[in-house]
């Protein structure tokens, strides 16, 4: 599918808060960030978020591992880490499997 | 975290806000997200992540308990990938 439908950002939710909900733009962008805020702050103290209809972000804990920088092939160690990822929804993947 | 307590950390942020309100601004948050993938667009969330879609091609597959060998199509995904942001702060010791 060709690129018709430009990227999706902060702004352009806190407008359609605006529109819809008769906020400020200034409010609007506030719950934005405030919902932001709270996922992120749950995400760090390492509990995955829910969210029903939509998906689950899920933490990983993973372990050292060596890696290898690949142009001069010197091994280095890849230190622990933990990753975040994202698992869709079924709803969410029927949706955009239809709409392709 | 469910998003029952994503709207209960909502409220309290936003005392001034009626409940179906917060309900209202989460849903429409997640609703745009989902049709602008839908719509073959990307979402960017600067600090947490950004979503776009990914092809898949069509492959052939197994039946795991039958082992019978299956046509999955070609498909359309959704992907995140977490922001810069996001990645340091799950990682400070």
């Amino acid at each position: 599918m060709a690129e018709t439908v430009g990227t999706l950002t902060r702004a352009d939710l806190a407008d359609t808060m605006n529109r819809r909900m008769g906020f400020s733009r200034s409010e609007s962008l506030e719950l934005v960030e405030s919902l932001l805020n709270h996922m992120c702050e749950a995400l760090s103290k390492g509990e995955n978020v829910k969210v029903s209809g939509f998906g689950s972000f899920i933490l990983r804990d993973k372990a050292e591992r060596i890696g290898r920088n690949p142009k001069t092939g010197v091994e280095v160690p890849i230190t622990s880490r933990r990753v975040l990822t994202f698992r869709a929804s079924q709803l969410l993947k029927q949706r955009i499997d239809a709409a392709a | 975290m469910i998003r029952s307590e994503l709207l209960q950390a909502m409220a309290r942020d936003n005392p001034d806000l009626k409940a179906e309100e917060i309900e209202q601004v989460v849903d429409i948050f997640f609703e745009e997200i989902a049709s602008r993938l839908a719509g073959g667009g990307r979402v960017e969330l600067r600090g947490f992540g950004a979503f776009s879609t990914r092809e898949r091609q069509a492959r052939t597959g197994r039946n795991p308990r039958t082992g019978e060998s299956v046509d999955v199509p070609a498909k359309r995904v959704p992907y995140f990938k977490p922001g810069k942001e996001m990645r340091a702060r799950l990682n400070v010791k």
